[in-house]
C-alpha cells in the first residue's frame, strides 16, 4: 500500500532525516515512535507531499505522486500536528470547505461530512462555531476533515497533543474504527503507550535514522530482558540476590526492601526456577506478579537514553 | 471549479466574519479622507485657509514705511502685526509667525532715491520659519508688489517723494559724473514728476478729487478653476477618497500577504498542499479574492463620498470601473508577492508597511506629487500607487474619458504581472518544518 524508501532531508546542515525506510500494508498502522525532533513530522510531511525529499521515493500502491494535482494524493488524508481549522466558521462548514477540496459538493458532500461527523461523534455540535470546542473536541474534528474523502491511508501526525485523557481515549477508539474498516494508519507519536495501543508495527526514529523496527514482541526481543518477576518476600534475611544469577533464564537479580526483582529471558520456563529455587532454601513470599519492559525500555535500551527525555 | 471557489467564498467569509475590523477598515479612511477633503478644497474646492501669520517691524517710522504695512495688512493671505526686533525673532523661533519684516531706519527715504538712481537699495530684512519655506515665497511676493506700489505712490505724490524729488534734481545738476544728454532727459522727467505734483495740489486746492498716484501693478488676475464642465467645481473629497482608498487597500494587500505567511506556518497550509490542488489554484484564488475585497472597499469609499460629498464620477463610468479593478489586481498580486519574499512574519510586517507607506506617499496619496522635487516627480513614474490616482483622479474630479484611463490601467496591469511573476519565481511551496 505505502512503501518509504531511504527518505533524506536536510536543511543546511541539519539532516533532518536520513534515510529512514518502512512499508505499511493495507489495514496495517504502523507508528512511527521517536522523541520530539527525531524527525517523524518531517517524514510525515515528505510522504504525504508537503516536502520534496532530498533523496529517497514515496511509493502510494507502486507509484510515486507526479505533481500537485496528481489523484494518487486522494489515496491519502493528513491529519496535521497543527490544528487545521477555521475557528470562526462552525464544524459542519469547516467540512465543507475540506471536502470542496476535493471535488466533493452537494449530497455526496453531504454523505461525507454526516459520516465524518458521526464517527467523531460530533454530529450533535456540527453548528457550533469550532472556536467554542474545547481542545479535544478540535482534535476529533481535525480527525475528520481527513476523512471526507475516504482516504485509503491516513498519516496521524500527533493527533493526540493536548488533550485530556477521555478525548484522547475517544480518538483512539475512532482509529480502531478506521482500523477495522481497512484503513492503513500511519501515526506518530512520542508516546509510547500510544503506539503499544494502536499499532501493528513500531518504527522507532532517532536523530532521523530508524533505529528499530519491528512489531511491539519483536521489539522487547531485542532487549536482554524481556520480563520482570517481583516477589515480594516474607522475610528477606539470608536471601544473596547473587546466589540466584545461576540460575538458569535469570539475567538480572535485584532485592530492594523485601521485594526480589528478578529478569527473565523466558518468563514462562523462568518463572517456576525462580520460585522453586526459594522454596528449597527456605524463602517465603505473599505476592508474585510479573512486568514487561515498556518501549521506554526499549528506546533506552537501543539509544541509551530516555524517550522524552531526549533531544 | 468546485476548489477554487471553495477558496475564494473561504476568503471572502473570513474578511467579512469579523465585522468590526471591516467597520474599522470603511471606518477609518472615511474619516481620514473627510478630513483631507475638507483641508485640499472640500466640495467647492474653496475651502477656507488659514493666514499667514506676519510681524511687522519698523524701525523706520516714516510715512512710506506707514503706507507699506497699511498695505500688507490690506492683504487677504497675511495676519500682519506690528512687533519688536526681539520679539519678532522669537515669536519666528517658536513657530508663531511664519515671518518677520524688519524695516529698517531711512527705508523711506533710501527707496525713493534708489527708486531713480538705483544706488544705496536699502535692505528689507526677513526672518522666516525655515518650515514654512511655501509661504515664505508667497509673502516676499506680496512684499515685493506692497513696496513698489507704496514708494512709487509716495515718489510721485507724497511729502517725501517732493523733497526727494527736489533733492534729486540738485543731484543730477551737480553729479559730474552724469553725461550731459542723460542730465537732460532725468532733469526733465523729474521736472515733469514735480509739475505734476503740483497740478496735483492745485486740483486739491479747487475742491477736484484727488489723482491717484504712482507705480500700480500692471495687470490684474482672473481665476478660474478647470474641472470637468463649466459649472462643475473641483472637489476635493473626489482626490482624498480615491487616495485614502488607494492607502487602505495596499494595507488590505499587505494583510493578505503577511496571513498568506502566517498560514504556510500553519497545519491548514499543509492540508491545503495535501490536497490535489495546483499552485495556480491556490495563489489565483488568493488573487481573486483580495481583488474582491479591495473593490468592495473602494466601491463603499466612493459610495460615501458621493452620498455624502457629492463625489461624482464625471469621466469614464467603465475607466473607472476599470481603474479599480486594475488597482485591485495589482493590491493582491502585491499581496502574494510580500508573501514570496516575506522572511518572518514579524520583519516582513515592517517591511512592507515601509515600502506600502512609500508608495503611498511617493504616488501622491498623501499630498499631490506637485509639491515634490522634481526629480522625486519623475521618480514616482515608477511608483504604481501614482497610476492609480492618476486614474482615479482622471475619472472622477478630472471627468476625462476612458482613452485617459488606458495607460494607468496598462501601467498598473504591468505592475500586477511583475508582482505575480515576483511571487511564483520566489514562492516557497514546502511547508515549514
Amino acid at each position: 500500500m505505502l512503501e518509504v524508501h531511504n527518505l533524506t532531508k536536510t536543511y543546511g546542515n541539519l539532516t533532518a532525516v536520513a534515510g529512514v525506510s518502512f512499508r505499511a500494508d493495507r489495514g496495517e498502522t504502523i507508528g512511527l515512535l521517536g522523541p520530539n525532533g527525531a524527525g517523524k513530522t518531517t517524514t510525515v510531511s515528505m510522504v504525504a507531499g508537503l516536502l520534496k525529499p532530498d533523496s529517497g521515493e514515496v511509493l502510494i500502491e507502486g507509484r510515486r505522486v507526479q505533481s500537485d494535482t496528481d489523484p494518487l494524493k486522494l489515496k491519502i488524508g493528513l491529519v496535521p500536528q497543527d490544528m487545521a481549522l477555521y475557528d470562526q466558521f462552525s464544524a459542519r462548514d469547516n467540512l465543507i470547505f475540506f471536502a470542496a477540496l476535493y471535488s466533493f459538493a452537494g449530497a455526496k458532500a453531504k454523505q461525507a461530512i454526516d459520516a465524518a461527523l458521526d464517527l467523531v461523534t460530533l454530529s450533535d455540535r456540527a453548528s457550533d462555531k469550532v472556536g467554542t470546542f474545547s481542545g479535544g473536541m478540535k482534535r476529533r474534528l481535525n480527525l475528520a476533515a481527513a476523512l471526507l474523502h475516504d482516504p485509503q491511508i491516513l498519516l496521524l501526525d500527533e493527533p493526540t497533543v493536548g488533550v485530556d485523557p477521555q478525548s484522547r481515549n475517544a480518538i483512539f477508539e475512532n482509529l480502531e474504527t478506521l482500523k477495522r474498516r481497512g484503513k492503513t494508519l500511519i501515526y506518530t507519536t512520542h508516546y509510547m503507550e500510544e503506539a503499544e495501543r494502536l499499532c501493528d508495527r513500531i518504527v522507532i526514529i532517532d536523530h532521523g535514522r530508524v533505529i528499530a523496527n519491528d512489531t511491539l514482541q519483536g521489539l522487547h526481543k531485542l532487549l536482554p530482558v524481556t520480563n520482570m518477576l517481583v516477589i515480594e518476600l516474607d522475610r528477606a534475611n539470608g536471601l544473596s540476590p547473587d546466589q540466584m544469577k545461576g540460575l538458569g533464564e535469570v539475567k538480572s537479580v535485584a532485592l530492594q526492601e523485601g521485594t526480589l526483582r528478578v529478569g527473565l529471558h523466558d518468563l514462562s520456563r523462568g518463572a517456576p526456577i525462580v520460585l522453586r529455587w526459594l522454596d528449597e532454601n527456605g524463602h517465603s513470599y505473599h505476592h508474585v506478579s510479573s512486568e514487561q519492559p515498556d518501549l521506554e525500555t526499549v528506546f533506552l535500551t537501543l539509544t541509551g537514553r530516555r524517550l522524552r527525555d531526549s533531544k | 471549479m468546485i476548489p477554487f471557489l471553495a477558496l475564494v467564498r473561504k476568503d471572502l467569509r473570513i474578511f467579512f466574519n469579523d465585522r468590526k475590523a471591516v467597520m474599522v477598515g470603511l471606518v477609518v479612511p472615511i474619516v481620514l479622507a473627510s478630513f483631507f477633503g475638507y483641508l485640499f478644497g472640500g466640495q467647492r474646492g474653496d475651502a477656507e485657509t488659514s493666514k499667514v501669520p506676519v510681524l511687522v517691524i519698523d524701525q523706520d517710522g516714516s510715512e512710506i514705511s506707514g503706507s507699506l504695512i497699511a498695505q500688507l495688512a490690506g492683504d487677504k493671505n497675511l495676519d500682519v502685526n506690528p512687533s519688536t526686533l526681539d520679539a519678532a525673532r522669537e515669536a519666528v523661533r517658536k513657530g508663531k509667525a511664519t515671518a518677520a519684516i524688519v524695516i529698517p531706519k531711512d527705508f523711506g527715504k533710501d527707496a525713493g532715491h534708489a527708486l531713480f538712481t538705483g544706488d544705496s537699495k536699502p535692505e528689507l530684512g526677513v526672518l522666516y520659519d525655515p518650515s514654512h519655506q511655501m509661504e515664505l515665497g508667497m509673502v516676499k511676493g506680496i512684499l515685493s508688489g506692497a513696496v513698489m506700489q507704496t514708494v512709487s505712490k509716495e515718489m510721485f505724490t507724497g511729502k517725501n517723494g517732493r523733497e526727494i524729488v527736489d533733492e534729486s534734481i540738485a543731484q543730477v545738476e551737480n553729479n559730474s559724473h552724469i553725461s550731459s544728454e542723460d542730465r537732460k532727459v532725468l532733469r526733465n522727467l523729474l521736472g515733469s514728476v514735480k509739475e505734476l505734483n503740483e497740478r496735483r495740489d492745485r486740483a486739491a486746492a479747487s475742491g477736484q478729487s484727488e489723482l491717484s498716484g504712482g507705480l500700480t501693478l500692471p495687470y490684474e488676475t482672473r481665476e478660474q478653476a478647470i474641472t470637468s464642465g463649466k459649472d462643475v467645481a473641483y472637489n476635493g473629497y473626489a482626490h482624498s477618497f480615491g487616495g485614502m482608498g488607494v492607502q487602505f487597500i495596499l494595507f488590505m494587500g499587505l494583510d493578505v500577504g503577511i496571513a498568506l505567511l502566517t498560514l504556510r506556518q500553519s497545519g491548514l497550509w499543509q492540508r491545503l498542499r495535501a490536497a490535489p490542488l495546483s499552485r495556480t489554484m491556490l495563489l489565483g484564488s488568493r488573487t481573486v479574492s483580495a481583488s474582491l475585497i479591495a473593490g468592495f472597499i473602494l466601491l463603499v469609499l466612493f459610495s460615501f463620498a458621493r452620498v455624502v460629498f457629492g463625489v461624482r464620477i464625471l469621466g469614464s463610468l467603465a475607466g473607472f470601473v476599470a481603474v479599480c479593478a486594475a488597482f485591485s489586481l495589482m493590491t493582491a498580486a502585491f499581496g502574494l508577492m510580500v508573501a514570496a519574499i516575506g522572511g518572518t512574519v514579524e520583519a516582513t510586517r515592517g517591511y512592507a508597511i515601509m515600502a506600502t507607506l512609500f508608495m503611498v506617499m511617493l504616488g501622491g496619496a498623501w499630498v499631490p506629487t506637485f509639491v515634490f522635487p522634481r526629480w522625486l516627480q519623475k521618480l514616482a513614474v515608477v511608483v504604481p500607487t501614482r497610476w492609480a490616482m492618476d486614474g482615479l483622479d482622471g475619472m472622477t474630479w478630472r471627468g476625462l474619458g476612458f482613452s485617459s484611463a488606458v495607460v494607468p490601467i496598462s501601467m498598473m496591469l504591468l505592475f500586477t504581472l511583475l508582482f505575480g511573476v515576483v511571487a511564483v519565481m520566489r514562492f516557497r511551496w514546502e511547508a515549514d518544518s
